[in-house]
C-alpha cells in the first residue's frame, strides 16, 4: 500500500467536491487528506488527494476520477518529480521548563510560534508529510492540545534544462 | 423574442429529436405541462408511477437506440425514478429525466416536495444538472442529451427550480456543446488493433466475449462478419444477446451463472479471449481467479474504467467496438489475407461443437407445462421476430436461455441492477417506439405485480404489449437458491393471495388468457398475440423448475451444476 499523490483539476461548481468524494466513499477508496481551492485556470479548482494503495487501486482511482464529467485533468506525481507541502497548527502545552526546550524543537524545524499564553504555545509547520508527522512526534511528550492540518498540496517540478 | 424556460425545455426537446416523454404531473411543474399541452409534437405519456415513465423510456431507447426522455415532479416524483435511473446507469442507457424542483428561494428549506434529488442521484447518474439561470437551460440541456448519448451512454438528470420554469429569457440554440473536461475517446489505437489481430493469428483456441457494448455502438453486422471471417466462436453476456445471431453454429450461447456448458467451457479452456464491450461482471466470471485460466484477454470498451477493474488484461483497447470491429477486419485483409482460419481453427471448433452436442440446454418434460416450454413457443409463434422485454428472475435466464435472439435490440432486460418491475413499463417505451412490431413481456407472477399499474398505460394509449406471465406461484429464483444453497429452507418466496391475473387485465380494460393445460399453450398464446388489445397471459406453469445450468457464487465457470 503505497501512498499517493493526485492532483485534480476540476471545473469549479456546486457539487464537484460531492462528486469526487462520493467517488472514494462509494467505491471503497480511501482519502487520506484532500485540499482544494480555486486556481488561475478560468473557473476550475485544483484538488490535491493523498491516498493509500497498491497500483491496480490507484490506476481505477485515477481512471474512476476522469470519468466524472466535471473532471478536467488528473495527475499522479508518483513517478514524477514534484515538490510537496503541507501547513499544520499544532497546539502544545508549555509550562515552565518545557517552554525553552519547546522553542529550541520549533527553530530546528523552522517552525514558528503564532500564539501564546500562560500555558499553551501554538504552533505553526509547514513541510512535506514526513516532517509533520516527526514535529507531531517530538511534540507530543509535552501533551498536544489539538492539531489542525490542511493536507498537502503539490506541484510538478519544472523540466530542468541539461 | 424572450420565452418561458418550460417553453425553452420543450424546444429543446424537440430539436434533440424527443417525440415521446414520458411523465407524470405535480405542482413543481404544472407550467411545464400547461406548455406541453400546447406542443403536439412532443406525445406525453401518461404513467401511473414516475418509476414506470422511467422504464418506459429506457424500453424505447433499448429498442429505438434514441434517448429516452421522461419529465417528473418533484420531491416524491423525483425519488420514485431513482430505481429507474440506477437500472439505466448499470446497463449504460441514454435517458435525460427532467424533475421538477421548489422554486430557488426555497431550496434548502425543507419546503413542500422538496428533495435534493441531485445529491441523491449523483452516484447513479452518468452527470447531473440543477439550472439555476434560465438562460443557461438551453446549454444544459444540449449537454444533457450529449451526455447521455455520447461515449458510455448513460441516464442524465437536469433538476428545474419552478421559478426558472417561469423566469422568461432570449432562446439561444447552442451550436457548440463547448466541454473541456469530457472528450470520450472512439476512435482505437491502431497498434492496440495490431496487437489484438497478432494475438488471434497466435491463439489456437480463441472466443469472443461479447456484450451491450456491441449493442449500443451498433457493431452486430461488424461483429458477426469478424467472427465468421475468422471462425472464431462466440459467448456473449446477458446484455449483449442479439449482436451475434443464435441460430449460426458458432453461437456458444451465454456465458456465466446460467450460461451454456458450451459457453463456460470454451472461456476455461480458450488460449484466447476477445472480450467486446463487455465488463466481466461477476455473474459473467464466476470466481474470477478461475476465470479463463489458460488465456490471454483482449479487453475493448470505451469505458477505460471497465479496463483491468475485474480482470488483469493482457492487450487493452479503448475505443468505440464498431470501430474497433472493423479495424481489426482491415488489419486481418490487409496483413493476414492468406490465413487459413477455417483450417487452423478446426480442432477447436471440434471440441466446442462436442460440449454443444454433448450438453445442450434441456429440460424434462414431465406432464405439466414447462417455463421453458412457453418461451420456446413463444419463440415459434414469433418467428423469433419479437422484441422481448423481462422482468427479473427465473423467466428472464429462461428467455435468455430458449428464445434464440437474432437481432440488437430485441432483447430489453435489466441485465446490471437486475430490477423487478422494469419489464413491462420498457415494453410499453419499445412499443412506443415502434408501433407496428410485436412486443412481448416475459414475466414472473412475483415481479409483474412490482409495476402492474402500467396496464392503465397500455391500455389508454391502446398498446398491444402482450404479457406472458410464467406463473409458479412463488419467488422462483429466491426459492431456487434457498433450495439449493439455503437447504431447502423456503422463507418468505411463497406468493400467497395472488390475485387473478385475467380478471385483473380485464379490471383494467386490457385483455386476460389463462393457459393451465399444455395443449392450450400454443393456440390461446397465438390467439394473444394476434389480438390489437394489450392483454395478460397467465400460464400456469411447473412450481419446482429451476435454471439449469447454474454456477453457485464463488465456483469458477466449468463447475457448473447441470441439473
Amino acid at each position: 500500500m503505497q501512498r499517493h499523490v493526485l492532483s485534480v483539476l476540476v471545473e469549479n461548481e456546486p457539487g464537484v467536491l460531492s462528486r469526487v468524494v462520493g467517488l472514494f466513499s462509494g467505491r471503497g477508496f480511501n482519502i487520506h487528506s484532500l485540499n482544494v481551492a480555486p486556481v488561475l485556470e478560468d473557473g476550475a479548482s485544483r484538488m490535491t488527494i493523498t491516498t493509500y494503495g497498491d497500483s491496480f487501486i490507484v490506476e481505477q482511482i485515477m481512471k474512476q476520477l476522469h470519468k466524472i464529467v466535471s473532471v478536467i485533468k488528473v495527475a499522479d506525481f508518483e513517478d514524477t518529480p514534484a515538490v510537496e507541502r503541507e501547513m499544520m497548527f499544532v497546539k502544545v502545552q508549555a509550562e515552565g521548563q518545557a517552554r525553552g526546550e519547546i522553542l529550541r524543537t520549533v527553530e530546528i524545524f523552522r517552525c514558528k510560534v503564532v500564539d501564546v499564553s500562560s500555558s499553551e504555545m501554538i504552533i505553526e509547520a509547514t513541510g512535506d508529510h514526513c516532517k509533520l508527522e516527526a514535529i507531531i512526534g517530538l511534540l507530543q511528550r509535552f501533551g498536544i492540545k489539538e492539531v489542525a492540518r490542511t493536507g498537502s498540496v503539490a506541484m510538478r517540478r519544472s523540466r530542468k534544462t541539461e | 423574442m424572450e420565452h418561458t424556460g418550460a417553453w425553452i425545455l420543450l424546444e429543446t426537446l424537440k430539436r434533440e429529436g424527443v417525440d415521446v416523454l414520458f411523465g407524470y404531473p405535480g405542482g413543481a411543474v404544472l407550467d411545464i405541462y400547461d406548455e406541453l399541452s400546447r406542443h403536439p409534437e412532443i406525445r406525453h405519456v401518461l404513467v401511473r408511477h414516475e418509476q414506470g415513465a422511467v422504464h418506459a423510456a429506457d424500453g424505447y431507447a433499448r429498442a429505438s437506440g434514441k434517448a429516452g426522455a421522461c419529465l417528473v415532479t418533484s420531491g416524491p416524483g423525483a425519488t420514485n425514478t431513482v430505481t429507474g435511473i440506477a437500472t439505466a446507469y448499470c446497463d449504460s442507457i441514454p435517458l435525460v429525466v427532467v424533475t421538477g424542483q421548489v422554486p430557488t428561494a426555497l431550496i434548502g428549506n425543507d419546503a413542500f416536495q422538496e428533495v435534493d434529488i441531485v445529491g441523491i442521484t449523483r452516484p447513479c447518474t452518468k452527470h447531473n444538472f440543477l439550472v439555476k439561470d434560465v438562460s443557461k437551460l438551453a446549454t444544459i440541456m444540449r449537454r444533457a442529451f450529449y451526455l447521455a448519448r455520447s461515449g458510455r451512454p448513460g441516464p442524465v438528470l437536469v433538476d428545474l427550480p419552478k421559478d426558472i420554469v417561469q423566469a422568461k429569457t432570449e432562446f439561444v440554440w447552442p451550436e457548440e456543446i463547448g466541454m473541456r473536461s469530457y472528450n470520450p475517446t472512439y476512435k482505437p489505437h491502431i497498434n492496440q488493433l495490431r496487437r489484438t489481430v497478432e494475438e488471434l493469428v497466435r491463439a489456437r483456441r480463441p472466443v469472443f466475449l461479447t456484450g451491450g457494448g456491441v449493442v449500443m455502438s451498433n457493431a452486430a453486422s461488424e461483429l458477426t462478419n469478424l467472427a465468421r471471417r475468422l471462425q472464431v466462436p462466440v459467448t456473449s453476456s446477458l446484455m449483449g444477446l442479439g449482436s451475434f445471431p443464435a441460430t449460426d453454429p458458432l453461437w456458444l450461447g451465454m456465458v456465466g451463472m446460467h450460461g451454456t456448458y458450451a459457453a463456460n467451457m470454451s472461456i476455461n479452456h480458450a488460449d484466447l479471449l476477445v472480450c467486446v464491450g463487455a465488463r466481466f461482471d461477476d455473474r459473467v466470471t464466476g470466481r474470477i481467479s478461475a476465470f479463463a485460466p489458460g488465456a490471454r484477454i483482449v479487453h475493448i470498451d470505451i469505458d477505460p474504467t471497465s479496463i483491468r477493474k475485474n480482470v488483469q488484461v493482457d492487450v487493452p483497447v479503448v475505443g468505440d467496438c464498431r470501430l474497433s470491429l472493423q479495424g481489426m477486419r482491415e488489419i486481418c485483409d490487409a496483413k493476414f489475407a492468406g490465413e487459413d482460419w477455417a483450417a487452423k481453427h478446426a480442432g477447436w471448433l471440434a471440441s466446442v461443437q462436442n460440449w454443444k452436442s454433448g450438453k445442450p440446454l434441456a429440460y424434462q418434460k414431465n406432464g405439466g407445462i414447462k417455463p421453458q416450454q412457453v418461451v420456446e413457443a413463444l419463440f415459434e409463434l414469433t418467428g423469433g421476430e419479437a422484441i422481448v422485454a423481462t422482468e427479473v428472475g427465473q423467466h428472464q435466464m429462461w428467455t435468455a436461455q430458449f428464445y434464440a435472439f437474432t437481432r440488437p435490440r430485441t432483447l430489453l432486460t435489466s441485465g446490471g441492477l437486475g430490477t423487478m418491475g422494469f419489464g413491462f413499463p420498457a415494453a410499453i417505451g419499445a412499443q412506443l417506439a415502434f408501433p407496428d412490431k410485436k412486443v412481448v413481456v416475459v414475466a414472473g407472477d412475483g415481479s409483474i405485480q412490482m409495476n402492474i399499474q402500467e396496464l392503465a398505460t397500455a391500455v389508454a394509449n391502446r398498446l398491444p404489449v402482450k404479457v406472458v406471465i410464467l406463473n409458479n406461484r412463488c419467488f422462483g429464483m429466491v426459492r431456487q437458491w434457498q433450495e439449493l444453497f439455503y437447504h431447502n429452507n423456503c422463507f418468505a418466496t411463497n406468493m400467497e393471495a395472488q390475485p387473478d391475473f385475467v380478471k385483473l387485465a380485464e379490471a383494467y380494460g386490457a385483455e386476460g388468457y389463462r393457459i393451465s393445460r399444455e395443449e392450450d399453450l400454443c393456440p390461446v398464446l397465438q390467439k394473444a398475440l394476434a389480438s390489437p388489445a394489450t392483454a395478460f397471459v397467465d400460464v400456469m406453469v411447473e412450481r419446482e423448475e429451476n435454471v439449469a445450468p447454474i454456477v453457485p457464487t464463488g465456483a469458477a465457470l466449468d463447475e457448473m451444476l447441470l441439473v
